[in-house]
């Protein structure tokens, strides 16, 4: 396993240079799980302003990134940093007040997204089958193909015998599988996860990661996950961006540099697991008294 | 035994045992003369009355016409009720256009405008089903735009992140979503039928219907008659309801059953 000291490539302003292009093993085309064709992400200047009643507010404030074609890209930063915001914009549920999204595929045309969303999202009136089938039947596929989908994807993510039970019958780490499951079933070019492992327990969140990270490897789909964990962060991405406190702009852009497949426990005993570490939390550390202080003056 | 089905041994044991000790305790201050028993006559003797007026009087004619009136009445609301409370929740603009008038009238005790609802319908079966209409509609258009109004956000963002159209969300997402609270306003929705059809049946004589029954029994004095159609409506109010559970539980199979 390489070990190379972590560095900035880039702050705040400075636009990101193209990320060299790394060797990837050939995904496998297993059933059921395709192989997105390669989506980029480019944000120049990105902003959304809201309108309170206290005045305009900036979420987020010239956010400029870019994500290369399979790269897994982890945002951090303190709570109330506007990463959701940035998520939905990405997901073309929010639009941005000022600046550029630039989303495309390789052959320049326009990528499908799917969002795995924070917290309970699987809908409780569906069975787990009909909830991780439920984009392809807004497409109006057949049922059969749609189950098949669904039965290869639940196997997938270790839910193969749960597919006619009902959410509620299902542990939080089960729910936020058939949420991964869900995204999945259409074949998104990016997939946009939003702290999905946020509500779990630990053992189970690394469980999960580990779960994801195999999943990843066979499909290199392009990924944005917004995380609070910096451990999660360094153990998942490529690419970290870290985000100040309110209004959200990219205080730094971190390359990690573990080699793929990934395995949780290789990278905590790697020696550059700490460094990175201690890094990302100097980064963050001012960012998260200043957004503490913002969240007590407010309730003041 | 678990402790899990011997609690609900001792709870089916409690439910079906209450009715009893109640008239138990009745039954006995009536036959050791305790309270009159002219005005309170013994649950015992009322048997007899009520095979009486199963046999020579039109007891199950009455519960007929009573049901009737108030399974058209509830679908002629409720019906209604729930697409425009569906409307209200989705759309702002008809929420706050409907919202005042419904807030209005839903307050209106309903057999008050008995008078109108006469004026407008006749005293035939019409009035019955439209006042029965007018007095649950607004109760189930709140609870259902309530019922939308506390979907999740997500919910709906997850349709629209999948490319879901309008039509789409409605029916996969605001409909399944409200459907608890639907059925809430409806089982309210049913004891208020069965206060206001007993009410208007009291005010159409001879025209049928268990209200007329406990009526025309006080008028002429028969205070064991009077008590029989009592008993019948609580046990029409209690049949009602369940079978609005059974449904419910057929409509909502992903609901977790609770206690």
């Amino acid at each position: 396993m390489p070990t190379m000291n972590p560095s900035i490539i880039a702050t705040q302003t400075e636009p990101r240079i193209a990320s060299t292009p790394r060797d990837r093993a050939t995904p496998s085309l297993k059933t059921g799980v395709l192989v997105g064709s390669g989506a980029s992400i480019s944000l120049t200047g990105v902003g959304r302003r809201f309108d309170t009643p206290a005045g305009p507010l900036d979420a987020i404030k010239d956010v400029s990134l870019s994500v290369a074609p399979g790269e897994f890209c982890v945002i951090v930063g303190p709570s109330g940093c506007g990463k959701t915001t940035l998520l939905r914009i990405l997901a073309d549920l929010d639009h941005p007040t000022s600046g550029e999204v630039n989303l495309a595929r390789n052959d320049g045309t326009l990528p499908t997204n799917a969002m795995v969303f924070q917290g309970r999202s699987i809908f409780p009136w569906l069975t787990v089958t009909q909830n991780v089938s439920y984009g392809l039947t807004l497409r109006g596929l057949p049922r059969r193909e749609r189950n098949a989908v669904a039965a290869d994807l639940l196997e997938t993510v270790g839910l193969a015998k749960v597919g006619a039970s009902y959410p509620h019958q299902l542990s939080e780490g089960m729910r936020q599988r058939v949420s991964i499951a869900r995204a999945l079933a259409v074949d998104p070019d990016i997939l946009l996860m939003d702290e999905p492992f946020g509500a779990l327990d630990e053992q189970t969140r690394f469980l999960l990661q580990e779960e994801l990270l195999r999943i990843w490897e066979r499909t290199r789909k392009t990924v944005v996950f917004i995380t609070h964990s910096i451990d999660e962060a360094i153990t998942l991405a490529d690419q970290i961006i870290v985000m100040s406190a309110q209004p959200g702009t990219v205080k730094a852009v971190l390359t990690v540099p573990f080699a793929r497949p990934r395995a949780l426990t290789d990278i905590r005993a790697d020696s550059a697991f700490a460094p990175l570490f201690n890094e990302i939390w100097g980064l963050l550390r001012d960012e998260v008294l200043l957004a503490r202080s913002q969240q007590e003056g407010a309730r003041l | 035994m678990s402790t899990r089905s011997r609690r609900r041994w001792i709870e089916l044991s409690l439910t079906l045992a209450s009715p009893f000790v109640l008239l138990a305790i009745w039954e006995a201050l009536s036959r050791t003369g305790a309270i009159d028993r002219r005005f309170w006559p013994e649950p015992t003797s009322l048997l007899g009355t009520f095979w009486e007026l199963l046999r020579e009087d039109d007891l199950l004619g009455d519960i007929r016409i009573s049901t009737l009136r108030i399974l058209g009445g509830f679908m002629l609301g409720a019906i209604p009720g729930i697409f425009l409370g569906l409307a209200m929740g989705l759309f702002w603009p008809v929420r706050v256009f409907v919202m005042p008038i419904a807030a209005a009238i839903y307050a209106v005790p309903k057999i008050a405008v008995l008078p109108l609802v006469i004026i407008a319908f006749g005293t035939g079966e019409a009035s019955k089903l439209a006042i029965v209409a007018l007095s649950i509609f607004f109760l189930v258009v709140l609870n259902t735009m309530a019922g939308v109004l506390q979907i999740d956000r997500s919910f709906r963002d997850v349709a629209r992140n999948l490319g879901a159209s309008p039509f789409q969300t409605f029916v996969t997402v605001a409909l399944p979503g409200a459907l608890p609270s639907i059925f809430t306003g409806l089982r309210l929705a049913l004891g208020f039928a069965l206060i206001v059809i007993v009410g208007a049946e009291f005010l159409s004589p001879r025209k049928g219907g268990i209200g007329d029954l406990i009526w025309q029994s006080w008028q002429i004095y028969a205070i064991e008659k009077m008590f029989v159609g009592l008993i019948i409506t609580g046990v029409m109010g209690w049949a009602l309801t369940l079978a609005l559970d059974l449904i419910e539980r057929f409509a909502l199979p992903w609901k977790p059953v609770d206690s």
